[in-house]
């Protein structure tokens, strides 16, 4: 088309909308802020104000003090994901917003899950541990916890598996996510 | 108060209490003119209607509990329209927080999502950083309302006062810049354009750009429109001007926007006031949009061509891109035929009365023909806004105040209060209604003690019209609760508060009248009887396409 600065005829037909894309997929926000007091309100409230559906949070300290993560997924297919970046930006706290791309991404969560676990399902159960590499933390004689790392899709897949045998709780973290390679998320 | 001398505060609005008590003291000899309003919100207002009239930060004092929540909403008026504003509330004792402690009310919490950012002070060093940082905020970017919330106890403290000439906001840092490919783009798109219409809001008046809007539109004849919030960014009447566009707006205006192959937005957000039905919403146009707040960039409608940045700057630069290419101007010429066809088949218009009857309409015209329009007209929110919006002609930005974004009825008489002080070279008028002006009428008392001389001319039509209107229009007739009756009695009110006042009912001497009320000395409230039911047209029905216009 007419690129700019050009002499070249520019006809409208040719722009594109730089639209709000809904991309479908699940998003990991990795969002450095300020660590000051009502910083997480804040996010939380501009996702309630504005509608934004969080499916998991995490937060935690980073190596400068100064500043904490927050880790956010959430549906792309819900929201176009630009905004809901655009207005984390606007809050003043709100340092760096990482939309991190899954292929570059590490993602991990942490769960426990109390299963009930006697007699002969408890041999089972230990199994199914055993191939998702969890760990049991607990036992009694009729239940066990187990403690289960990894990444959204296998905790799903772990809580699939566990659930017949009687699940009595369960516990997650919400995934925390670090971009791969040597520069900085 | 070196802090508030410091970011060049001369006035401030303001009520004591307990918990502000020692900032209180330090206005007995800090030299900065303090105004006691006579409830929070009225200083709240009051201090948007100073930045909007003088474009610098207003300044709101109140205490913590019911002075805070009493600033809640000009807090979010000021978020809605982008009015910079600082407001300092006091707060309990720092060993008193959150234990229920007299007068204390979560602020911070409170006013969270209607600011632009908040301060929560911990410790008496932080103040003086937190001021500058305050205001920084709610003057640059788009403006906003910034809240500082001071413990009692940390505001007793003497500090030594040091400047604090930086900011330290990592995460604050607004693009003024736009980008000059994008300009670039933009420039050629619109001198391709055949259809193109500029549509400009609220941003360019907050940038100081009417200058360069102007400048832009004249280097070609570029059809204008303004948001409600950007009266006063173009020059009205010129011949490029179409009106306001929107729900209320005219139908030039919201048929070029329909027609419309290439839309210039400057400063607007595309509100649901003025897109009507968003899915037919200038259907066959491509959309630049020039906005400071990325967030806004495709928020409602999708822009094609995104430029970030100050209007002023982009506006400068736009310019003399445009110009470069040297458009063809022939281009236009079928569609000014277009849009002068739709000026003259439908101008603004109602039927006026053929008796002694004052139409609504007709006292808009009237004030305006009274003042010459050299006024700053500040209005409350109902039909008497959208009336003022469509027959008061604004000529120069800063001119017209009024509440948009929230539409808070009771903004008006203080709003008109700050802005007579904010440009007291420029008489203060307030056109209001019977509903609003009952709102902050106690406002008047501020304006007696201190020789405000606000106008304010209340179009009285004993309803509540636009929601009456709506009930006419949309709810079979069905009057529910609009009727206000026949009180109070405005000019014995005014008399009440020492200001003056004059009740109107001839039509035939009105312009003469309001000319001679406005004369008057201090503070005057003018009570104008106007038709009672009458209907703001044109209207584009709520969630309804521009088409389907109205009246």
């Amino acid at each position: 088309m007419g690129e700019p600065g050009t002499k070249e005829p520019l006809t409208l037909e040719e722009l594109e909308a730089t639209t709000a894309v809904r991309t479908g997929r699940k998003h990991i926000l990795s969002i450095l802020v300020e660590n000051k007091p009502g910083v997480l309100t804040r996010i939380a409230g501009l996702f309630a104000r504005r509608g934004f559906n969080i499916d998991t949070l995490a937060v935690g300290p980073t190596d400068d003090e100064a500043f904490s993560r927050i880790t956010l997924t959430l549906d792309g297919a819900m929201h176009p994901i630009d905004q809901v970046t655009k207005q984390l930006h606007k809050l003043v706290n709100v340092i760096k917003i990482r939309d991190l791309e899954p292929d570059e991404t590490v993602a991990r969560e942490l769960a426990l899950f109390k299963i009930t676990a006697d007699g002969g399902a408890r041999g089972e159960v230990m199994q199914i541990v055993e191939i998702f590499r969890g760990k049991i933390i607990d036992v009694t004689r009729r239940s066990v916890i187990v403690e289960v790392t990894g990444t959204w899709e296998k905790i799903e897949a772990f809580e699939r598996m566990v659930r017949p045998f009687g699940l009595v709780e369960m516990a997650r973290t919400g995934e925390i996510a670090i971009s791969r390679g040597r520069s900085e998320t | 108060m070196e802090c508030l001398k410091a970011e060049g505060v001369d006035v401030v609005f303001g009520y004591p209490g307990g918990a502000n008590l020692p900032t209180y003291d330090a206005f007995v000899d800090a030299g900065i003119q303090h105004v006691l309003v006579r409830h929070e919100a009225g200083g709240g207002h009051a201090a948007e209607g100073y930045a909007k009239a003088s474009g610098k930060v207003g300044v709101v004092f109140a205490t913590s509990g019911p002075g805070a929540t009493n600033i809640v909403t000009p807090l979010t008026d000021a978020m809605m329209d982008s009015v910079p504003l600082v407001a300092f509330t006091g707060q309990v004792r720092t060993d008193l927080l959150g234990t229920d402690g007299f007068q204390e009310a979560d602020t911070f919490g409170i006013t969270m999502p209607i600011v632009k950012h908040s301060f929560m002070i911990q410790h008496p060093a932080e103040i003086p950083r937190a001021v500058h940082e305050a205001f920084h905020i709610a003057r640059t970017g788009r403006p906003g309302p910034v809240l500082v919330d001071m413990p009692v106890d940390l505001t007793r403290a003497e500090i030594d006062y040091q400047p604090v000439g930086d900011v330290r906001l990592p995460g604050y840092q607004p693009t003024t810049e736009g980008n000059s490919k994008q300009i670039r783009l933009a420039a050629k798109a619109l001198a391709n354009a055949r259809r193109p219409v500029v549509y400009a809001g609220g941003g360019v008046i907050n940038s100081d750009a009417a200058e360069e809007l102007r400048e832009f539109a004249t280097s070609d004849r570029l059809p204008v429109t303004c948001t409600l919030m950007g009266l006063g960014a173009f020059p009205a009447p010129h011949p490029q001007w179409l009106g306001m566009l929107g729900m209320h707006g005219t139908r030039t205006s919201n048929y070029a926007m329909d027609e419309a192959d290439l839309i210039l937005a400057v400063g607007a957000r595309f509100d649901d006031r003025v897109t009507g039905k968003l899915s037919e919403f200038a259907p066959r146009a491509k959309f630049i949009h020039i906005d400071i707040d990325p967030a806004e960039i495709s928020k409602n409608v999708p822009a094609h061509i995104p430029i970030v940045g100050d209007a002023k700057n982009v506006l400068t630069r736009l310019t003399n891109e445009y110009r470069a290419l040297g458009p063809d101007p022939a281009r236009l010429a079928a569609w000014w035929e277009r849009i002068d066809g739709w000026q003259a088949q439908h101008p603004l218009r109602y039927e006026d009365t053929t008796d002694n009857e004052i139409k609504p309409q007709f006292l808009v015209e009237a004030l305006y023909e009274a003042t010459g329009g050299d006024v700053t007209l500040s209005s409350d929110v109902g039909q008497h806004q959208m009336w003022a919006a469509q027959y008061f002609q604004f000529a120069k930005p800063r001119r017209w105040i009024n509440s948009g974004g929230l539409g808070t009825m009771g903004f008006g008489l203080p709003a008109a209060m700050g802005a007579a002080v904010g440009n007291p070279e420029v008489p203060s008028v307030l056109l209001t209604g019977d509903g609003s002006f009952q709102m902050n009428v106690q406002e008047l008392a501020t304006c007696k003690e201190y020789d405000i001389p606000v106008k304010a001319v209340i179009m009285n039509n004993g309803y509540l019209g636009m929601v009456r209107q709506w009930q006419e229009l949309f709810w079979d007739g069905r009057y529910s609760h609009v009727d206000m009756g026949g009180w109070p009695d405005w000019v014995k009110l005014a008399e009440a508060y020492g200001a003056t006042g004059v009740r109107l009912t001839d039509k035939t001497t009105l312009v003469k009248d309001l000319q001679d009320a406005i004369a008057k000395p201090g503070p005057v409230v003018v009570d104008v009887r106007v038709t009672r039911e009458e209907n703001t047209y044109p209207m584009i029905p709520a969630g309804a396409a521009a088409r389907e216009m109205v009246g």
